[in-house]
């Protein structure tokens, strides 16, 4: 057993919190959360040059084809800063789709770009119904001749707004189809939602867009498989980042702790608060080694429905309750705009939604048990 | 990074998993599901307590860490949690908590080379069993506060006063007893730690029922009991130091995190085989939720426990303190949950504690009264997160008057 992290992946921890420290600040994060785009053009394309988006990209597309633990890394440090960016949209949901679903023709030409941080990407999966399951994908995919009619609508797709590239999951004859999509093409309208993420979630309408099934990902009926191979790389990797912002909670609160006095002794001294912050602690320890163990797995290509499912539903449940606290015991100025830790306590809940909820994965685990 | 056994490791496994499956066949009726309970209640439990301890003995099972010049294995850290695992799982007895768990420790850590020599082999051998003698009516959490005194007279110590929430003391043939030697002293100084036979005169054992009747606990009074000066372990007065040294801290919690997956085993195959208002009781959604979470609360667990292994390992002791609390904490409060959950899924079944309509043999309506004990007992939960907050979070500690 080792349970450590090796020396190169200490070193990618180090320079992706020292470039985030530098390059986005938490009063930055709110300058980014509240304009149009959702993210900073020049912090992204920095990410890109320190090979961010590479990482997890197999060799022969342009990538660097590092274990996926390396990505869980990137991830807890851009969850520390709350960073605001498409680099989940993108590398992780968008790419993974293609790596697992893509053909070689369509993964030589897009993989690269998405490695360079030269495509911005979308997958739109979710509907009105707002369900996580296949049965909850319905936007009509018609074929006709070499074409395909897509008509219908899909919501909470993630930076739809500045995608170069959608990935839109739509039903076809044969069943859940993905299509890869231009946002530009005519028929296409992407509108952003307000969301307590203050995300660029979007509504994607589509009008009679006209799709080639060259631009199919994988075969017509193959959709759903093809985001189920996707979904717990992606789970485990939202997790990670879900933990970052667990992590700096809590260190910003013990700091705040034991600075904040009160009847003449800093607040810190107090058991009631102890025990509150002994329970945040523990909340995050158990989670933070059960992530890396769950995305060591996942390099070791081992079955982890359970795993990923029981990931997903602790660390929704604990980031909101380490948040929560976290806030409690900052006391009125915790649920300021200028304070940082409500950036925590927002993101807490946005991310509950990213890749199934608590009933969802809870759902899931009795099912893997055999319930 | 690397979450995987060696081979040897698992082959380590396999041995206990096959001694475990097969010795436990032969635990009698009275034994029920276990425990402290299951240990201490009755005679034939603790006669069960006591084949299995000779046969870990044989094993050198009851010695594993400890170093070979006093008949341990020196096993690795990653082999004693293993076997904590494997024990848990089967909720087996024979590993006495108190000699193998706390005093053999505190013999190693402080005890003379002619200690060492004389007390060791029993415990090791599985026929040495003790009990703590370390709280008392008014020295519960606050255990520095103790009054219980040994007072030196000639090649003896004299002891007077009363210990209390004794586990085992009407079976066990020793106590290791905390007792102020100097009786001007306060608080930690002038403690010592002494080996004590439970038939010398003057001791007196009175039962301390639990609330459901079974008998584990129980108070223990002194009245002018003669220890030999040889019983005195190491250095009188360093009592205080040598007990902290071998509080739980290097507990992984592995046991009570398998042993929980035991019992959810049994609750899913319980709800599976259940039909209420219609319908299974596995398609029921508070059942399946509740379900989910305790599977996710032992999955976590079980992290926790083999991080500890790993802290224990690279030498990490100041994270070890925090994560030993974290686990006890955590292991005692995923009891209460379970036996809680269990007990609302059986619905009216929830009741029945040794009844032949009982779920699960009734193991879960008797946790859900016997586990309140353990997160009260070895360090209240509520001084596990005081550590935690200090320890772990470096918030100020508390002022004590």
């Amino acid at each position: 057993m080792d349970l450590d992290f090796n020396k190169e992946q200490e070193m990618l921890r180090k320079s992706v919190a020292e470039f985030l420290s530098k390059e986005c600040p938490f009063d930055t994060v709110r300058e980014i959360e509240d304009s149009a785009t959702g993210y900073d053009k020049k912090i992204w394309q920095k990410m890109a040059k320190l090979g961010w988006m590479e990482i997890h990209v197999p060799e022969a597309y342009g990538g660097l084809g590092d274990p996926f633990v390396d990505m869980t890394i990137i991830l807890e440090e851009m969850g520390k800063k709350a960073l605001p960016s498409p680099f989940f949209s993108t590398v992780i949901l968008s790419g993974l789709t293609l790596m697992e679903g893509g053909s070689e023709k369509q993964k030589k030409a897009l993989l690269p770009k998405i490695a360079a941080g030269k495509l911005i990407m979308s997958l739109a999966q979710y509907e009105e119904e707002a369900g996580y399951l296949e049965s909850a994908i319905n936007l009509s995919a018609q074929p006709e001749g070499d074409d395909y009619l897509l008509n219908g609508t899909k919501m909470f797709a993630l930076d739809a707004n500045i995608a170069d590239l959608l990935i839109v999951a739509a039903r076809t004859p044969d069943g859940v189809t993905l299509f890869l999509v231009n946002p530009k093409t005519s028929g296409v309208f992407i509108q952003k939602m307000q969301t307590i993420g203050r995300d660029n979630n979007c509504v994607v309408t589509l009008e009679n867009v006209k799709i080639s099934k060259d631009d199919m990902i994988g075969s017509p009926g193959e959709g759903w498989q093809i985001i189920k191979k996707m979904t717990p790389k992606a789970t485990v990797a939202k997790c990670a980042e879900m933990l970052g912002g667990c992590e700096v909670s809590i260190a910003m609160t013990a700091t705040y702790a034991k600075e904040r006095v009160q009847y003449g002794t800093p607040i810190g001294g107090f058991q009631a608060i102890q025990h509150y912050m002994a329970d945040m602690r523990i909340a995050y320890d158990t989670s933070i080694y059960y992530l890396h163990k769950v995305a060591w797995m996942l390099d070791e290509g081992m079955d982890v429905t359970k795993e990923v499912s029981a990931l997903k539903a602790q660390v929704n449940e604990q980031y909101k309750f380490i948040t929560e606290r976290a806030v409690q015991i900052h006391g009125g100025i915790g649920t300021t705009r200028e304070f940082n830790i409500g950036l925590f306590y927002r993101r807490a809940k946005a991310f509950e939604y990213i890749l199934g909820d608590t009933d969802y994965h809870q759902n899931k685990i009795a099912d893997a048990l055999g319930l | 990074m690397d979450f995987r056994l060696t081979k040897e490791e698992e082959l380590k496994k396999q041995e206990f998993e096959s001694f475990f499956e097969s010795e436990m066949k032969n635990a009698p009726p009275e034994f029920g599901s276990g425990g402290l309970e299951g240990i201490y209640d009755t005679e034939a439990g603790f006669e069960f307590h006591q084949y299995m301890a000779a046969k870990l003995g044989e094993k050198g099972w009851l010695s594993m860490a400890w170093p070979r010049k006093y008949g341990g294995q020196e096993a690795s850290i990653m082999e004693q949690v293993l076997f904590d695992e494997v024990r848990g799982y089967y909720n087996a007895p024979g590993v006495d908590a108190f000699a193998v768990g706390m005093f053999a420790p505190t013999l190693l850590a402080g005890a003379t080379e002619a200690q060492k020599e004389r007390l060791l082999p029993p415990i090791a051998k599985g026929e040495a069993f003790y009990c703590q003698g370390w709280s008392e009516p008014d020295a519960g959490s606050d255990l520095a506060s103790l009054t219980t005194t040994a007072i030196r007279e000639g090649d003896d110590y004299i002891v007077n006063g009363q210990k209390t929430w004794t586990t085992g003391a009407h079976r066990a043939e020793y106590m290791f007893l905390l007792a102020r030697t100097d009786p001007e002293s306060k608080r930690g100084k002038g403690l010592s730690v002494f080996h004590l036979r439970m038939d010398l005169p003057g001791v007196q054992v009175r039962p301390l029922l639990y609330m459901n009747g079974k008998h584990v606990y129980n108070e223990v009074f002194f009245s002018d009991v003669k220890i030999p000066a040889e019983d005195l372990i190491g250095v009188e007065g360093d009592g205080w130091a040598l007990s902290r040294q071998t509080m739980n801290f290097e507990r992984s919690g592995a046991g009570g995190f398998s042993g929980a997956k035991r019992y959810l085993e049994q609750l899913i195959d319980y709800t599976k085989h259940t039909t209420r208002n219609g319908q299974s009781l596995a398609k029921d959604p508070n059942a399946r939720r509740k379900i989910a979470e305790l599977f996710i609360g032992s999955e976590v667990g079980k992290s926790l426990a083999y991080k500890i292994a790993w802290m224990h390992q690279k030498g990490d002791f100041a994270g070890l303190i925090t994560a030993a609390s974290a686990s006890k904490l955590y292991s005692t409060e995923l009891a209460q949950k379970l036996a809680n959950y269990a007990t609302e899924i059986m619905g009216l079944y929830g009741q029945l504690e040794e009844d032949p309509h009982a779920p699960m043999q009734g193991s879960m309506t008797e946790l859900y009264q016997m586990c309140k004990g353990a997160t009260i007992f070895a360090g209240t939960n509520e001084i596990q997160r005081n550590l935690i907050a200090w320890t772990g979070l470096g918030l100020p500690r508390l002022k004590f008057k």
